[in-house]
């Protein structure tokens, strides 16, 4: 342990809404280890250097969803995102993009709640079933139909990388778009006429230009782009059909 | 102060928070619940479970056996009757969850699937891939937005629980992106909080685990029960403390030494063969494995890591697909995180802190002796984990006692008149000018960081897989020491808006207060029995003096006052703890005893 500390820079965005007319940018110096993730770093910074740093964070493991940061400019999970990778240059961490700044790291995230809501994200049974009757049957390939998209950690990664969203906030946009998918394909559900109202709507799929930037940024794999494009085909399918069948087509 | 009135208000949004709430919403609709979480409900920790959760499903196992495992696998400290309750309703629970959408994972001809998992004689796990915390949590969370009559407090930080009359009758919370402070009033309050690993160095929880709700109920007069034993789970991420579920051991994975050596068979855990057996080697119970790594450790036959002594976890011999099918997660925590891909090498592994047996004193229907208080889920003892917990037992806990402590609030918030606002209210202000108090003092010196390190340090080293008096002593002497200093805390921010160092600062004090908690508890019980294992002349179990429940009582300014409570024993009388071989011995002794 002859060796100097090694450190490493790190510039976050502050924002207090108590004091600052706008975001500034402020650098610090961090102990450097092959091993310490960007969120040990913003840790660092609180523990030891400046405590007014406001962030959230819990899990340390990429399931809690907390995390996201802009990381030199890329929507990431702080917590499995690891300074080696940027070593010896400057990292630069901010809020996540297109949402409101509520104080330096952390971001409003209100909308997506209310749109999470929005799109009955629960089982409407397709047929009722007592607990006396034991599970509903669901095959490995049923399960596999939808268990991507229930994979979604709602760490809302996919809209800081969605240009639409950026450009209309209304925009239902990638994670709730895979979660109302991922009921609707869900094999023990019959709520799907409810929610393509809302896939429909002004709000709906068609906002999405394709760019595809939201799965790749999807930590799990979700790939909500997949499921806005199944969307838009089953919207422009049921368009159709509502002028063949009563109260839209989707069965 | 903002004033909301409920009827019943939960703190915790995990999953015996959302449970409860959904139990009250599904008991009475016309009940006002407010749901109050310092995170947002799907941030909870119940989301890091990874193995799954136990119910019994198939043909071959019964009921008789989940109460004989949990049983057992709690030395003999849980409360039977509420054991029996808890295997009956289980799996009624974990189909309830099925209904609402949760993707459990399922055979070829669409049954949910079970897997194996330590200290289970049946194979009894219901499980979603590696990620069964995430779906169970994701799936109430989702399933709470049906129920109108759910008002969530996302992001308020609970302060203090409001009590007049002898009975509770509302909370404070602090709405975290303002600063303000609310008073919940409500006639019934669940306290549904989640553990507190977080007082403990190398711990698989996390940040928000700090035993706010053990400590809020502690200061009001609520023994926390059985607190001395905290369970060390024995595969996590060197330094990092991150879990390696037990079911990379359930699905047929090896704990070997440095000389690749499966030495689970020294400890009485063998013979070692080839596939799982359950009940033996890695399918042995967590607080046995840990105790293993740590003789290892003694023996030098551990290999030296960055962050510590490890053994190796190998779950080569499963093959990629496998792996990537059922544990797709441990396989990328392992990539990402440590560089390792776990189809062509081993993963190193050691001990970490992993969950809190003891909790607040509640009896079976999660009453808590302060009238109107109710908890569930690991905030709570209700008693079925005794002295060492089973994995895949407390995700099923927290939906059996979550809808228990629901349908009780909600009982006893119909049962009940609205206590006097007027009153409700000076209190809940004297509330805020103490809270305030904290943030705005000044001529501190003491960073929150460097007092929540030293505490971190000193659970480690005198609560940690085995205890001797004289470190557990230094122990409470330091945490005497870092209660006194906390007093004299600095918090540079004085600021309103997501003022998170003010909250640490908080969570520091509930976990001063949680960490005396323990290891008072600890140097008291002087016997080894499950997770609390001694090595300074208290080796064996002593069920004459303490088959019992240790109780810690606050007492301000000072440790706490510890005394102990009986042991309800309805059919299993205590015998001997034994597994693998010996195990299988022990239990053909017993049957032919009883004919």
């Amino acid at each position: 342990m002859s060796d100097m500390q090694k450190t490493i820079e790190i510039e976050v965005l502050r924002y207090h809404p108590e004091k600052d007319k706008e975001p500034h940018r402020q650098v610090f110096e961090v102990p450097f280890t092959d091993d310490m993730s960007v969120l040990q770093g913003v840790q660092y910074i609180k523990d030891y250097l400046d405590g007014s740093l406001s962030f959230r964070w819990s899990c340390r493991m990429a399931i809690c969803g907390s995390c996201g940061m802009m990381i030199n400019g890329i929507p990431s999970l702080s917590c499995q995102t690891f300074l080696r990778d940027y070593y010896p240059a400057r990292v630069r961490v901010e809020a996540l993009a297109h949402f409101p700044i509520e104080r330096d790291l952390v971001i409003n995230m209100e909308g997506f709640i209310e749109k999470l809501e929005s799109i009955q994200p629960y089982i409407i049974p397709k047929e009722e079933r007592t607990l006396a009757q034991g599970e509903y049957l669901q095959t490995p390939e049923q399960l596999n139909a939808y268990e991507q998209f229930s994979s979604c950690i709602n760490c809302l990664l996919c809209y800081a990388a969605c240009p639409q969203f950026g450009l209309n906030s209304s925009f239902i946009g990638p994670a709730a778009t895979a979660l109302l998918h991922r009921y609707n394909v869900d094999s023990r559900d019959g709520g799907k006429a409810e929610r393509m109202e809302l896939i429909n709507s002004e709000e709906g799929v068609f906002n999405c230009t394709a760019v595809g930037y939201c799965s790749e940024v999807c930590p799990k794999h979700v790939d909500p782009a997949n499921a806005v494009n199944q969307n838009k085909t089953n919207s422009a399918a049921d368009y159709f059909l509502r002028f063949l069948a009563p109260k839209g087509g989707a069965k | 102060m903002e004033i909301y009135k409920a009827d019943v208000v939960i703190v915790g949004g995990g999953g015996a928070g959302l449970r409860a709430a959904i139990a009250v919403a599904e008991a009475d609709p016309s009940l006002r619940i407010a749901l109050v979480s310092k995170v947002y409900p799907m941030r909870s920790h119940t989301v890091a479970a990874e193995g799954g959760s136990a119910g019994v499903k198939q043909a071959s196992d019964s009921l008789e056996y989940h109460f004989n495992d949990t049983v057992h696998g709690g030395d003999w400290l849980c409360e039977q009757d509420v054991v029996e309750y808890f295997v009956a309703h289980c799996t009624e629970e974990l189909t309830q969850l099925e209904h609402w959408g949760c993707p459990w994972s399922r055979t070829p001809d669409g049954h949910v699937n079970v897997r194996a998992f330590g200290g289970m004689k049946i194979e009894r796990t219901w499980f979603a891939a590696d990620k069964t915390g995430f779906h169970m949590l994701h799936t109430l969370f989702q399933t709470s937005i049906k129920y109108p009559s759910i008002k969530r407090f996302d992001e308020h930080f609970c302060v203090d629980l409001i009590v007049e009359d002898g009975r509770v009758q509302g909370v404070v919370a602090i709405e975290i992106a303002s600063g303000e402070f609310t008073l919940v009033e409500a006639r019934s309050v669940v306290i549904a909080t989640g553990g507190a690993g977080r007082v403990f160095r190398e711990n698989t929880n996390g940040g928000v685990v700090t035993g706010d709700g053990m400590a809020l109920a502690y200061r009001h007069g609520v023994p926390l029960r059985d607190m001395e034993f905290v369970q060390y789970h024995p595969t996590c991420m060197p330094g990092t403390g991150l879990l390696f579920t037990e079911a990379c051991r359930g699905e047929g994975g090896f704990l070997v030494n440095k000389d690749g050596y499966r030495y689970l068979q020294d400890y009485g855990l063998g013979p070692a063969e080839p596939t799982p057996r359950n009940k033996a080697m890695e399918l042995g119970p967590r607080d046995r494995l840990s105790q293993a790594f740590w003789y290892e450790q003694q023996k030098g036959r551990t290999i030296e890591g960055q962050h510590g002594s490890v053994v190796h976890l190998d779950l080569r011999h499963l093959g990629e697909q496998k792996l990537r099918e059922r544990l797709p997660q441990i396989y990328e925590l392992a990539e990402q995180f440590m560089g390792v891909d776990p189809a062509h090498a081993p993963i190193p592994v050691r001990p970490a802190v992993h969950y809190t047996m003891g909790g607040i004193l509640v009896d079976g229907r999660c009453a808590a002796p302060l009238p109107g208080l109710f908890a569930a889920g690991e905030c709570s003892s209700v008693g079925i984990h005794g002295a060492n917990r089973l994995g895949s037992n407390s995700l099923s806990e927290l939906l059996v006692f979550g809808k228990v402590a629901g349908v009780e609030a909600a009982r006893h918030a119909r049962a009940v008149a609205a206590g006097d606002s007027t009153r409700l209210l000076k209190q809940a202000q004297a509330v805020e000018q103490r809270v305030v108090g904290l943030k705005t003092k000044s001529g501190g010196s003491e960073r929150i960081a460097t007092l929540r390190k030293e505490m971190a340090q000193t659970m480690e080293d005198g609560c940690g897989i085995y205890r001797l008096a004289e470190t557990m002593q230094t122990t409470c002497d330091k945490l005497d020491e870092l209660k006194d200093r906390f007093r004299n805390v600095n918090l540079e921010d004085k600021s309103s808006v997501w003022n998170t160092e003010w909250l640490l600062a908080i969570e520091l004090e509930y976990q001063l207060d949680v960490a005396q908690s323990m290891a008072c508890s600890a140097i008291n019980r002087r016997e080894s029995r499950g997770a609390h294992q001694r090595l300074d002349g208290f080796e064996q179990r002593d069920d004459v003096n303490f088959l019992a429940h240790s109780q810690a009582h606050y007492v301000a300014g000072g440790p706490p006052r510890i005394d102990y409570g009986p042991v309800r024993i309805t059919k299993s009388q205590p015998g001997t703890r034994a597994y693998g071989a010996a195990g299988e011995k022990a239990e053909q002794e017993r049957k032919a005893s009883n004919v």
